[in-house]
This record gives structure tokens, sequence and C-alpha cells, in this order.
């Protein structure tokens, strides 16, 4: 383990510590949903977080392409693996959320609609690594990856005609928007922390996956040099 | 003859694109023709998708007309998928899509024959299974029915330019029959919306489809160029 990644890991632990008190005690309650309205500083960061690794796994699937360099395609994976795992926070926090506020578990909303299918989208991702076999698995994957970042906005623009339920952005919307300062500083937090956590953990999964790399390199050299000895 | 040119051989002339995709089109249609093995099955899958549906839901009553839409692009886009998984499969024996690999031909014209190939058979489906709709669910369209043709071109080409394509993908993966629905379909899925409610609008009437023609037509052009764009990837892909 190097020093800088358990000072990094000690700030995210630190950040998480004081994002978790500022959402829970330190942000007031909601006037009208009460304390259901707190899901808000885990939904909303995790959200963006999720949208910032579909992004880099976008950008990471192109540089594989043009390059073919075993980082792009470690990026790639652990960008989308930490990417599934922040979107199925988002889709499990919601309904927790819209059952006690609106009512139902979910809805065919535009931002709802959407979030799911990019789910979808990254989850056969996914499937597709662990189900094609041997080293063009990176260039079909790159290529399924940028269909799924080129997909996504054509299935916003394509449900945007359904009745919108999900609330309007609060941060940087339109007129009347904004929040309480202490709730705006407790979601700050969060942001931070939940950004700081992904970063974590795509360093862990992209260390472990130039690792596996170099194993299967190793494996790969020892068959060719003596074929006897990897039969064994 | 200069010395360079001498080293390197006898230079071989790429063939035109138009060229190569005629003639593999031509190709497919006769192989398809002679076998008729999509064909076959995608009907015969069809048909038993439209009487299950049938005994799912109630298929004279007056709602009828709201989920048919539905219904009828489900069972194509399911009828589709058994032939796209064939699309490939036949290059693999005596090793054509390794033949084709090294040859100088454009691997574009090669995905576009494949995809025209596939969208004349499912048009085919298409005209075939859309008299058995009308009559078992008592269709009427009440909007203009002309656009009907026009969302189902659209849509078929949706369809197929990336089940081609993944098909490519998904040939190579261990469990392939299974593998393309599930790439296929997350992908699918704007273009899906569209096909079903520009077809429930027409048949109800109810609003105009134009929307959806506008998207079909957008998701058509955006995912045949990235098709286009990135099939020699992935036909090299090692």
């Amino acid at each position: 383990m190097k020093p800088g990644f358990l000072i990094f890991a000690l700030v995210t632990f630190g950040l998480l510590s004081y994002g978790l008190y500022a959402g829970m005690v330190g942000a007031p309650t909601e006037q009208t949903m009460g304390n259901v309205q707190r899901i808000f500083y885990y939904h909303v960061p995790s959200a963006w977080v999720a949208f910032l690794c579909f992004f880099a796994n976008f950008l990471a699937s192109i540089w594989y392409l043009v390059q073919r360099s075993q980082r792009a395609d470690a990026v790639a994976l652990s960008t989308a693996e930490v990417g599934v795992v922040f979107c199925t926070v988002v889709l499990i926090t919601g309904p927790l959320w819209a059952k006690p506020v609106w009512g139902i578990w979910w809805t065919w909303d535009a931002r709802l609609t959407s979030t799911l299918v990019l789910w979808l989208i990254y989850v056969s991702y996914l499937v597709l690594r662990r189900f094609a076999a041997g080293a063009q698995t990176q260039v079909l994957a790159a290529a399924l990856a940028i269909f799924g970042f080129v997909d996504v906005p054509i299935v916003y623009l394509s449900i945007r005609y359904f009745r919108t339920q999900h609330p309007q952005p609060v941060i940087g919307g339109g007129e009347g928007s904004g929040i309480h300062p202490a709730m705006l500083s407790a979601l700050l937090w969060n942001f931070a922390a939940f950004s700081a956590l992904a970063i974590m953990l795509i360093w862990v999964r992209y260390r472990l996956q130039i690792m596996e790399q170099q194993v299967e390199e190793a494996h790969a050299e020892r068959a060719l040099l003596d074929p006897e000895a990897h039969t064994k | 003859m200069s010395r360079t040119a001498a080293i390197a051989g006898p230079t071989i002339a790429s063939p035109g694109l138009f060229r190569v995709l005629r003639n593999s089109l031509v190709k497919d249609l006769r192989l398809e023709w002679r076998s008729k093995d999509a064909i076959n099955s995608m009907l015969f899958f069809a048909l038993l998708v439209v009487v299950i549906f049938s005994f799912a839901f109630e298929p004279t009553a007056e709602e009828s007309r709201r989920v048919a839409g539905g219904l009828i692009w489900v069972s194509f886009l399911f009828a589709a998928v058994v032939a796209l998984n064939q699309t490939w499969a036949r290059e693999l024996r005596n090793q054509v899509l390794d033949a084709y690999r090294v040859s100088p031909a454009p691997p574009v014209s090669l995905f576009l024959s494949k995809a025209i190939a596939n969208f004349i058979f499912v048009c085919v489906l298409e005209a075939v299974m859309t008299p058995l709709f009308v009559v078992f669910y008592d269709l009427r369209a009440i909007g203009p029915i002309y656009q009907l043709a026009v969302i189902g071109l659209l849509g078929t080409w949706a369809l197929v330019v990336n089940g081609t394509f993944f098909a490519a993908i998904s040939i190579r993966t261990r469990s392939r029959e299974i593998m393309l629905p599930l790439i296929l379909f997350p992908v699918s899925i704007p273009a899906l919306i569209a096909m079903v409610d520009g077809t429930r609008m027409i048949l109800t009437g109810e609003a105009s489809p134009q929307f959806w023609i506008q998207l079909l037509a957008v998701y058509d052009v955006v995912f045949t160029t990235v098709c286009i764009f990135l099939f020699e990837t992935v036909l090299n892909a090692e």
C-alpha cells in the first residue's frame, strides 16, 4: 500500500464522516418532507459520481481504441464498475424517498427512465466483459461503451415527452430555486466525500486490474517458454 | 519499375466499396433464398409470439388498439434477434470471416451488405406478419396510415443496423445466442420507445407521431455513423 493512497483514504474517511454528520445532524429538517429528505444528501452526490464515472469510461474507451493502452482499458473497466455501483445506489435511494413523498416507488419519468437505461447499458457492458474471451474483449467492450454513451442523450430526448415528476434542480435551477445554506453545505460536503470515495474505489480497482493483466501476461509468457510447465 | 515496388511485390487493387457490397449482398440473399433458414425461423417465432400474446391480452377489446403497437414491435424485435444471431455464424464456417479480414475489401461494405440483407429479411417478416396482427387484433388505423410505413422502415433500420453490429460483437463471446439481446436491447430502447409510441399514436389517432419519426431519423443517422466508424475495429479485434 502506497503512503499516498493511505493519506487519501484517511481524507476520504474524514470527508465521509463529516458528510454523514452534516447530512444527519447539521442540516435542518425539511418542512414538508421531514427527515426522509435527508436521503437527498446521498442520492444527488451518488448520481453525480455515477455520471462522472460513465463519462470517464467513455473517454477511456476512446483512448483505448486510439492507443490500445492497457492502462486505458483498466481505467474503462474500473470506472464502469464503480459507476454501476453508484448508479445502483441512486436507483435504490430514489424509490426509498419517492414512496413516502410521492406515494409510489417508481414512475416512468424522463429522469428516472434515463437513469435506469444508463444502468442497463453499463450492466450489459460488464456482462460483455465477462462473457467475451481473451484480448478482443477490450476492443469489443470499448466499442459498446461508445454506443452506450451516445445512446443516453437520445434516451433522454425520447422520453422528455413523458410527464416529469422528478424534482427540478435546486442548485443553479431557475428563479425561486435554491436551498437553505446549511442544506447546501451538507450537500457540498457529501459531493466532496462521494467524489473522493469514487476516486479511491477506482484507484484500488485500477491497481487490481493492472496486476491481473500482469499475472495474465506472466502466465502467457510462461506457457510460451515452457508449454509443459503450464499443463502440470 | 522502381526498387521499392519490386520488394513490395504486386499491389492488389482494393475493390470498390459498392461492388463488394453488391456481391456480398447478392450472395447473402441467394444463400437465404436457397435455405430459407432465417425467414422461416423468424416467421414461425413471430407467429408464436402473436398467439401467446393473444392469450395474455384480450385481443378484440377496445384497449388492444392502445397496446397493439407494443405487441407488434416486441414480436418483431424478438423475431429479428433470431435472424441477427445467424448473420455472422454463417461466415465462421470455413474461416470466411478471417479470409475477409485479410482481404483488401473495405469492411464497411461487408457491414452494410449484412445490414441491408437483414433489413430485407425483417421487412419481409413485417409484410407477412402485419396482416395477421390486423386480423387477430381487429386493428384499424385512425391516424394517417402512410406514416406507419415510415415508422416501420426507419424503426426496422434502427434495430437491424445495431443488431448487425452487436451480432459481430456477440459472435466472439461464450454463449453468443444470449449475449446479443443482452447488449442490443438496452441500446435499442430509444428506438423502441419511438416505434411503439409512434405506432400507438397512429392507431389511436390521439396525436401526431411527428416527433417520434424525427427521433427515429436522428437515431438512424447517429447509430449508422457510429457502426460504420467502429465496424473495422470490431472486425479486426484480436
